[in-house]
Formats: C-alpha cells, sequence, structure tokens
C-alpha cells in the first residue's frame, strides 16, 4: 500500500470538481475537461500506446471495456474470435470480466520458472483467439522476458495483446507495455497512482489501447475544438456507454497530483525504489520463508509456507494473523494460485529501510512461535478468527431488532 | 517529490544487502528491447505550492454548483451533505484503510459497511443489500443480469422511461450475449401498463423500471409487478433514494431487486463520480447477487464481528463461473451514504423529501401558471418534472438562466426528439424561493 499523499486529498475537495453537476455545460467545465484531457495523454504515454478512457469505475470495468473493445474491433474486421487466454497464475477478474464480455476461456500454463509456458500458448492459440490476457510483471512479481516472443505469437494468431496493468508500479519510465506488445492495458490508480484503498473503493480503471482500436473505446471521449474542450458522443464505432456519466473524477483528479508531483524523473524513481524495496526484502526473507521463484523480483514476490505446513502445520494465513499481532497488515494469502500457502509480499516504494527490518524480523520471530500460538492468532485484535463457515452457512447481513433482543437475552 | 523516504545511503546499504551494484542491475529481468530508452514525455515534477496553484486554476475554470443555484437532476442531485458526513468520510482510518481480507484488522470498515447494508433494506425495504457497486447505471445492468441467472430466461423488458444512460450502458453488456431487449415506449411521462403486459412473456426475466423515472413521474409499480410476476419475471426497480422519505418502500409493492445511484445520500457532485450504486434484493436471490457483503458472525471466542462472506459467489474463487466480475465496492462512498442516513434518520429523510416535493410543486405550478412554459406530463411527480419551453428556446434559455446565477436543467433533445423543447428541472430541499422564482421568470419570460 502506498502513502496517500494529503495534497491529492485538498485537490479533489477544490469546489471546482467536487461540486460540478455532470450534465452541466461543457463552457462550465473547461477545467475538469482540460483535466481529462490531460490525464488521457499522459496515461496513453506511460504506457507507451495511443489512446486513453477514463470512464472505467475500477480495474475490473476497465478489463471489460477493454475486452468489449476488442470484440468491436474484430466484429468490424468480420472475424469471428469467442476465446481469451490467460495464464493460470491470473487475477480472477481477468476470466470473471472476459465471461461478462461474453468469451469463452481457456488458461495457459505456467513454466517452472513461473513464466508463460510458450509451447502451450502456441498450442492453444488458433483462430477463435480473440486475446491473450497477461499480467507483467506477472503475479509472482516476475517480468516474463519471452513478452515480445508472447505477443508475437499472439499477433500471428491474428490476436490482441492485453497487459492487466496491476503491476505498473514496477516499470513506470522503464519499459511500455506497448512498446513490448501489448494492444491493451488498465491502470489500477490506488496501486500506482496513490489512490486511498478507501476501505475498498472507490477506484478507477482507466485503459489505454491502440491506436487502431480507439475507434471503438465507449462514448463519450473528450475532444478539442475551436471553442474549447467538449465531450464527443458522435462515435459510431465506439463500444457505447459502460457507466453512468464520465467517470470517476475525484479519482482521476488525484491521479493527476500524482503525476505532476513526480514527473517522468519522479515516476522512474518510484518504480525503481518500488523494485529496490522488494529485492532488498526478498533478500532478508528467503532465509525464513522460501521463496519459490527465484532470489530476485520486480516490485513483490511470493513466498511459500509450504514447507512449514508440511512440517508443522504452519499455514500462511496462520503467518498472516500472527503479523497483525507485531502491528503489520498482513500480506495478501493464498494467491496466485499457482504458490501453495502463498503469502504475496509488496512494500512499495513508500515503506522505509527501517519498516522492511522490522517486518521481516517480525516473521522470524513468529516463526520461532509455538505452533498453537500461531493457530490462534490475532491474539492482540479485538477479535480473532471470525467464524467464516457460520457467516456464510446462517447469513447475517443486516441488523435487525429483533435478533438484538434475542442475543441480550 | 516522490514519496519516498529511504536516503541514498540506505539505498546503498539495501543493494549491498540484495549483493548487486546498482539498482539497474534489478531490472536485468526486462529484455533491452522491451525498454524505454528515454524519459517519458510528462510534464516536469511540481511542488506542493506551485501544484496547488495549477489544481485551484483548473479548477476556477469551472463553476461548481456551490456559486450557482443548481436545478440539474437525472441521476445526480444537489443535495445538502451535513458537515459530519465528510467529517466522518475523510477520516484517516476509512480512507487510507485496505480492503477488509483481514477482518481482525478491519472490523471498523466491516461495520461500517454491515451498518450500510442494515440501513439500505431499511430504506428499501429489501431482505438483502450489498455492500455497494459502482453507480446507479451499472448497478440496473447488474440486476438485469442477476434475473437472467435467477430465472435462466434471457429477455430483459425496459421502458423509455427509465435513464437514457442506463438503456445504453444495458446494450452494450449484451453486445455479445444472446440477450434479447425489448423497451416499451412511454406514453405522457409514465409506462403504461397494458404495455409491459403485453410484452413480458415465458422468456422475460425481468422487468426493469424506474419510479420516480427518468422523467420525475411516479409509475403505478404495483400494477408493475404484478405484470412481471404473473409471467415468472421479477421487477426491477430503480429509485431515487431520498424519494423514500416519501413514497412506499419497494418491498412493500412487490419488488425483487432494487438499484439506485446512491449519490444523493451525502456524496458530492464530483462531476459525475466517484458515486456508489445501490443495490438490495429478495433474501432468495442473496447467492445470484453481485458485489461484497459483510456478514455478522461471531470469533473463536465468541465475540460478535463482521467479516466479508458468501464469497463463493465472487470472482477470486469462482473465476469466469462467478455472478460478476466485479471486485470491489464503493466503500468511502457508501460509507458517506451510511453516514448520512444515520444523521437524518426517519424523520429527516421525510423531512428531506417533503421539501423537494414541495418545492418542485412550487416551481412547476408557477411555471403552468406562467402561461409562457408549459408542463407536458400531466402525471403525479416528486422532486424533478419536464418543462416545456416556449418557441423551443432552449438553449437561449439555459444561457439566459446562466447569467442569472441559475443551471436551469437538463435538455432532453439529446435523448428524447420528441421533448426535443424542454427541459429536465429538479428541485432539492437546498433551493430557496426566491432561487426558484428567479427561475420562473427566466424559463416563462
Amino acid at each position: 500500500m502506498k502513502y496517500n499523499p494529503r495534497i491529492n486529498e485538498r485537490a479533489c475537495s477544490l469546489e471546482g470538481f467536487r461540486g460540478l453537476h455532470p450534465y452541466q455545460s461543457e463552457e462550465h467545465v473547461q477545467g475538469a475537461l482540460l483535466l481529462m484531457k490531460r490525464l488521457e495523454n499522459w496515461l496513453a504515454e506511460i504506457a507507451g500506446l495511443r489512446a486513453a478512457t477514463l470512464q472505467p469505475a475500477a480495474g475490473a470495468h476497465g478489463e471489460f471495456t477493454a475486452l468489449l473493445t476488442a470484440a468491436a474491433y474484430f466484429h468490424d474486421l468480420g472475424q469471428r474470435r469467442t476465446t481469451v487466454l490467460l495464464p493460470d497464475q491470473a487475477h480472477g477478474t481477468n476470466p470473471a470480466s472476459a465471461a461478462v464480455a461474453g468469451f469463452q476461456t481457456k488458461q495457459v500454463k505456467s513454466d517452472e520458472h513461473g513464466l508463460v509456458d510458450l509451447d502451450d500458448l502456441a498450442a492453444k492459440l488458433d483462430d477463435t483467439t480473440a486475446v491473450f490476457m497477461i499480467t507483467n510483471p506477472n503475479t509472482l512479481g516476475l517480468f516474463d522476458g519471452q513478452i515480445s516472443r508472447i505477443a508475437e505469437l499472439v499477433h500471428n494468431a491474428g490476436g490482441l495483446v492485453y497487459l492487466d496493468g496491476a503491476n505498473m508500479n514496477a516499470i513506470m519510465g522503464i519499459a511500455r507495455p506497448g512498446d513490448f506488445g501489448a494492444d491493451m492495458m488498465h491502470y489500477n490508480p490506488h496501486k500506482t497512482f496513490s489512490g486511498p484503498h478507501g476501505g475498498g473503493g472507490p477506484g478507477a480503471g482507466p485503459i489505454a489501447v491502440a491506436e487502431k482500436l480507439a475507434p471503438y473505446l465507449p462514448s463519450p471521449i473528450v475532444v478539442r475544438d475551436e471553442n474549447g474542450y467538449r465531450l464527443d458522443f458522435d462515435r459510431p464505432k465506439s463500444i457505447g456507454r459502460v457507466r453512468s456519466f464520465f467517470g470517476n473524477t475525484g479519482v482521476l483528479v488525484r491521479m493527476v497530483c500524482y503525476i505532476l508531483t513526480h514527473g517522468p524523473d519522479g515516476l522512474r524513481r518510484v518504480s525503481e525504489n518500488a523494485v529496490l524495496n522488494a529485492n532488498y526484502l526478498l533478500s532478508r526473507m528467503k532465509h525464513i520463508l522460501p521463496v519459490p521463484h527465484g532470489d530476485r523480483c520486480m516490485h513483490e514476490f511470493v513466498a511459500s509456507a509450504s514447507t512449514l505446513k508440511t512440517r508443522r502445520g504452519i499455514t500462511a494465513m496462520d503467518i498472516a494473523k500472527r503479523l497483525l499481532d507485531r502491528g503489520f497488515h498482513a500480506p495478501t494469502v493464498y494467491f496466485p494460485l499457482i504458490v501453495p500457502e502463498a503469502l504475496m509480499i509488496e512494500p512499495t516504494e513508500t515503506e522505509s529501510k527501517a519498516t522492511m527490518d522490522a517486518f521481516a524480523e517480525a516473521i522470524f520471530r513468529i516463526l520461532e512461535e509455538p505452533d498453537d500460538v500461531l493457530h490462534e492468532a490475532p491474539h492482540a485484535t479485538q477479535v480473532s478468527r471470525p467464524d467464516e463457515v457460520r457467516a456464510a452457512r446462517q447469513p447475517i447481513l443486516s441488523w435487525s431488532p429483533a435478533r438484538d433482543e434475542g442475543n441480550r437475552g | 517529490m516522490p514519496y519516498i523516504p529511504n536516503t541514498r545511503e540506505e539505498q546503498q546499504a539495501m543493494l549491498q544487502a540484495i549483493g548487486v551494484e546498482s539498482i539497474e542491475s534489478l531490472f536485468e529481468m526486462i529484455p533491452a528491447e522491451a525498454r524505454l530508452g528515454r524519459e517519458l514525455a510528462l510534464p516536469r515534477a511540481m511542488g506542493e505550492l506551485e501544484l496547488t496553484a495549477e489544481m485551484t486554476r483548473l479548477a476556477g475554470r469551472n463553476v461548481a454548483a456551490d456559486h450557482v443555484a443548481c436545478f440539474l437532476g437525472g441521476g445526480a442531485y444537489d443535495h445538502f451533505i451535513p458537515a459530519v458526513v465528510d467529517t466522518i468520510g475523510s477520516r484517516g482510518e476509512f480512507y487510507t484503510a485496505y480492503t477488509p481480507y483481514q477482518a481482525e484488522a478491519s472490523q471498523g470498515t466491516l461495520q461500517a459497511i454491515f451498518e450500510y447494508q442494515t440501513l439500505i433494506t431499511q430504506l428499501t425495504g429489501m431482505d438483502v443489500s450489498n455492500a455497494s457497486l459502482y453507480d446507479g447505471g451499472t448497478a440496473a445492468v447488474e440486476a438485469a443480469m442477476m434475473a437472467m441467472g435467477a430465472t435462466r430466461r434471457k429477455r430483459v423488458v425496459t421502458t423509455t422511461a427509465v435513464h437514457p444512460e442506463y438503456r445504453q450502458i444495458l446494450a452494450t453488456y449484451f453486445t455479445n450475449h444472446d440477450t434479447e431487449l425489448h423497451t416499451v415506449a412511454a406514453s405522457e411521462g409514465t409506462t403504461p401498463v397494458e404495455a409491459v403486459v403485453a410484452a413480458v412473456d415465458s422468456k422475460t426475466a425481468c422487468v426493469l423500471v424506474q419510479h420516480p423515472n427518468f422523467f420525475g413521474c411516479l409509475e403505478e409499480v404495483e400494477a408493475l409487478a404484478e405484470a412481471a410476476h404473473k409471467a415468472g419475471a421479477l421487477l426491477i426497480v430503480a429509485v431515487n433514494p431520498i424519494s423514500l422519505g416519501l413514497l412506499k418502500r419497494p418491498g412493500d409493492y412487490g419488488a425483487d431487486i432494487v438499484v439506485a445511484e446512491g449519490q444523493p445520500l451525502g456524496n458530492a457532485l464530483n462531476y459525475g463520480g466517484p458515486y456508489l450504486g445501490i443495490m438490495a434484493c429478495g433474501e432468495k436471490f442473496v447467492r445470484q447477487m453481485p458485489g461484497r457483503l459483510v456478514g455478522q458472525t461471531v470469533d473463536r471466542r465468541g465475540t460478535v464481528c463482521w467479516a466479508l462472506t458468501l464469497q463463493t459467489r465472487e470472482q477470486h474463487i469462482r473465476r469466469e463461473k462467478a455472478t460478476s466480475n466485479i471486485c470491489t465496492n464503493q466503500g468511502l462512498m457508501a460509507l458517506r451514504a451510511a453516514v448520512y442516513l444515520a444523521a437524518m434518520g426517519p424523520t429527516g429523510m421525510r423531512r428531506a423529501a417533503e421539501l423537494c416535493l414541495q418545492k418542485a410543486h412550487y416551481a412547476a405550478e408557477r411555471l403552468a401558471a406562467s402561461g409562457s412554459a408549459t408542463l407536458p406530463l400531466a402525471k403525479p411527480f416528486f422532486n424533478e418534472f419536464v418543462v416545456r419551453v416556449a418557441g423551443g428556446r432552449v438553449e437561449e434559455k439555459i444561457e439566459a438562466a446562466r447569467k442569472v446565477g441559475i443551471l436551469a436543467g437538463v435538455p432532453l433533445a439529446p435523448w428524447y426528439p420528441d421533448l426535443a423543447d424542454c427541459l429536465l428541472v429538479a428541485v432539492t430541499e437546498k433551493r430557496t424561493k426566491a432561487e426558484i422564482d428567479r427561475l420562473v421568470d427566466v424559463l416563462a419570460g
């Protein structure tokens, strides 16, 4: 998790952004439209692609929007392509978005190094393939160096490459998806441009696409003419509308602030330090917990509690829960699915060396503790291990006075 | 300046611990041909002072609703936001908190969502609310997809009185599915029940209506529910949450799924987002519901607590078989809605709705009495109504209103050719008599 700069919050609270009604006439919102146009251009530049739309409300919504854009493109070419391929380590949203966009999905295996198995990819590509969705750097925190070859294979089969931009924080200003073969991608502002998580939103999921896909992007887009900026709805090839109004403007203002605060050099330094921090923590952690996929990573790495589980019955969840007692928010556990007992660790550039030292120390201490202490962790929090089975079997999804009385009695 | 806490010395020490010479060598995984050999073409970095000036300048090129009297609606409304909403909604404990995957570290977030779910069920009269979706339009589409999943039917019946943008989103989402979208034509501002009865058949999954509808008019929702249910279809109602301070709750007239644009509940206009999509349904549909749900349970010590639940519906477990691809909720917006509803209470919600109703009707009556502007739709309405501008001079009137500090209404021409000379006027509790009189003078002038 990144630091959420307070200046960004102040900027999006300016009445000139916060107090704008979406149906005000264009002359009244020139500042907002200019801001959006600039951000579109910047996101296209960071992606190495030609066009962008700011409309999608979240990363998964961006995936869906891009896949529909691809579908419209193929439809226009007169091609019937019905399949989306994705690696076995993909985020769950990828196959779900493909299904909502009307595609079948097929899974491509990872090889023993945690990269795309090229033979399996080649075997599954055919003239029904619309899109190959790849996260690169991937969900193991590795940059798949075969990416140009992957893109070539997909393109030769007539398909498009979609880049899940969840891990853009590792490569800003260093490598651009458009330059390594991607035709479209989404950004996650909360992961890359310091949008606050807010306990689960609001997000945004802007997408960038290659020039040939630009005519199909959702309507409206911001254009400039002699009278200034305006919203263009007259786009015959567009997939249409994907949401109410124009985008999560409040989140977009924060993105603009973040990019302006950093500039080109600053964004590069963000990625360099995200990667430095992750590798430093990896160098300390790998002696404590096995990291199955190598001793270098990009901005994150995936450790495994698999041998601990076999030897002592300690799970990734036990470690995660005990970390809460030691003042650390637990990392993502049990993802990606291809690593058993996974702990995905992503310090980001905004953590200090001292914090990372303390984190590694905490893991070290935790693994020295008796098994029972870990199985029953956390101990210091107000609640410990909610009964999730009960929550699902007898769902209580709202408060009711009757039930409250029953509890008291 | 980047937010990077480590000094050069610390960076050196870290490189040494890793066993490499430079940061550059950490990027060896990226082949040369994939690298960008130049700096990104972006504006140079700004300090906080300069950035503040630039953002203030951009914001200053917009006309904010607090400088004008806003009579714009169509899904987003200029309601009063109690101070407590901003105060609680901007607390760091909510603001910067991670997604509540680790329940023990997220009880505050989880309880807030649980209270949001509770307040929404009380407001709508439905059994279950999820933790919120993106916005009103996508919530309506998710509801239609949910109804198709629940009924295993593929036909959706809606009406031209539903927000045109909602219907556009429906069309976009259904592009590559063998779904049939049938749109009944509204007549004089409302949906003719007999046309819906004729349109609903044994293949129909749901009837999607809006109440009050896009024109502000009240639909015959009881009869529409009956029409849907007779054919085994579900009734989805998109509501204005403020209207529920006065109108019958959807759960009390047979709605199966209720959706809403949640912006009116304590959320700023924000030029269209972020807002929240409200979704509530009957208990029997909960396993088809998209989005996050928070449930109450007990922990290993028997303490009452909250956790994300029924996650086997969701994408991270079900992948391509999930009920939806949504992976988030609009956490902060839902929090604001919950604080708003709690602060207003039943009496406050009723009072706000009454004020909207009375002020809108005052405006409508004065316009009707003017003899110049007319009200083409003679139907009961809540806080929004359609005005026909004399001589069809819509743009001219909007411009004249702007000159006296008024945003007069939403032109209907882009969506309704037969109402091209009309404006949709919304009146919230914030509008004063003087502002309404000024609006009337301009539109009837």
